[in-house]
């Protein structure tokens, strides 16, 4: 029964897959030591650019990416955002996308830039 | 129509119209509150209105020999549907073949009764991924095989169901924020007191039908959750998409001379993907009335919103 519930997990995986967030630079939790020069998010389908967002908040709740969101034109399912000189300390990433197949999901994560 | 018929289509009715009243928050897919997203469990019915097929659970058990009853092995066959009247009220209706394969004796074949429920979903809180909704269950008196014990008569269960999940903890206990926790009550109510049977010599036996507390739970541990709003911590595929769940199914007798809680606890995997869920679970009885030995439980369940979002994926009524 088992090896029928992975080989049919196998099969579906190829199917699609939820409008989540898959993984994302600086990865979700992590510590980075040098200020990235951008936030990537890839997510598990393709995004409506129009409707699809990420902001980067400091500590105190401030907004601290240079608000130019985009989606990119050759692989949809990349949302981005540029960032200036981050200075050590922790950083929340709030995001909020439509999926093409209308579904709105949202999320929230958190990174370090360790000094 | 029968009474218990009027009375639920009385009900399906007030709860229509309520529902019409209530302000709804903006359209979700199935299974969320918030960033949260519960998964369809298998032993104990989630809190959501959702439009989602069931197809097929199969589920086998044993139970042991009592009552002058050989021990027998229990093999069924599910179908459930839920369909979505308006964002927060659905509606759902099940069947489920059975095949009982006795140590001596002939194997029996036939459909349990039929099964019908409406759901409202009345509060949502998506910061704290909590949900909250109530809803009645039909078992259908004599829409099923006598051969597989489907009972003559009905049963009626309000139910109230809830969800929450754990993503409010503090960042001191970030790798608990994946937990969750869906369950239910309810008072099973039966349409008749008590079945009397008169034998071909005359003899008369009376077996009584007691209300019953339907109770469970069940435990989840997302890790899609873990990675993608606590901490990536490598998971790829199929794995990222896996939640271990415990389920927890009971049920106590009230009244009528029954006592005692009968149930399960199921261990088990579900794999979520965007338009599909796989399941399976182990089925381990709390107890010898509850069965004999280790059986399982396995389910392919299709979220019908994102499969079909412009047409029968959407509610009947409103957005």
């Amino acid at each position: 029964m088992l090896l029928a519930f992975a080989s049919a997990v196998t099969l579906v995986s190829v199917a699609g897959a939820h409008a989540f967030l898959d993984h994302a630079t600086p990865a979700v939790g992590s510590a980075v030591h040098a200020s990235p020069g951008d936030l990537k998010l890839w997510f598990t389908q393709e995004l409506e650019p129009a409707f699809s967002t990420v902001r980067v908040l400091d500590k105190s709740g401030t907004r601290v990416d240079k608000g130019n969101p985009k989606v990119d034109g050759a692989d949809r399912t990349l949302l981005s955002v540029s960032l200036p000189r981050l200075e050590p300390g922790t950083y929340r990433v709030v995001w909020r996308v439509l999926s093409v197949d209308t579904h709105v999901t949202e999320g929230d994560f958190t990174f370090d830039v360790a000094p | 129509m029968t009474s218990w018929s009027a009375s639920c289509a009385s009900l399906l009715a007030v709860l229509a119209a309520s529902s019409s009243l209530v302000a709804s928050g903006p359209a979700s897919a199935h299974g969320f509150a918030g960033k949260r997203f519960f998964p369809a469990t298998l032993a104990t019915d989630d809190p959501f209105v959702a439009d989602e097929l069931s197809l097929p659970t199969i589920a086998h058990s044993k139970q042991g020999a009592s009552d002058g009853s050989p021990t027998t092995r229990e093999t069924d066959f599910s179908v459930d549907v839920s369909k979505r009247i308006t964002e927060n009220l659905g509606v759902g209706f099940g069947a489920t073949y059975k095949r009982l394969q006795p140590d001596d004796g002939d194997t029996q074949r036939g459909f349990d009764n039929l099964a019908a429920s409406v759901k409202y979903k009345f509060y949502e809180n998506d910061e704290h991924e909590t949900l909250l909704s109530a809803g009645i269950d039909w078992d259908i008196g004599g829409s099923g095989s006598k051969r597989v014990g489907a009972e003559s008569f009905s049963t009626i269960t309000p139910t109230a169901f809830f969800g929450k999940g754990f993503g409010d903890l503090p960042a001191e206990a970030k790798f608990l924020r994946p937990l969750a926790v869906t369950g239910l009550v309810g008072i099973g109510i039966p349409s008749r007191a008590g079945t009397t049977t008169i034998g071909e010599e005359g003899d008369i036996s009376v077996e009584r039908h007691p209300h019953t507390l339907k109770w469970g739970f069940a435990v989840e541990y997302s890790l899609p959750y873990l990675q993608a709003f606590v901490q990536d911590v490598g998971l790829r595929e199929p794995f990222n998409r896996m939640i271990p769940v415990v389920e927890f199914a009971m049920s106590t007798a009230l009244d009528r001379g029954a006592s005692g809680t009968t149930g399960t606890v199921n261990p088990g995997i579900i794999w979520a993907g965007q338009y599909v869920q796989l399941s399976v679970e182990a089925v381990i009885p709390v107890n010898s009335r509850s069965g004999s030995g280790v059986g399982w439980i396995a389910q392919l369940h299709f979220f019908l919103d994102d499969l079909f979002p412009t047409s029968i994926g959407r509610p009947l009524l409103g957005k």
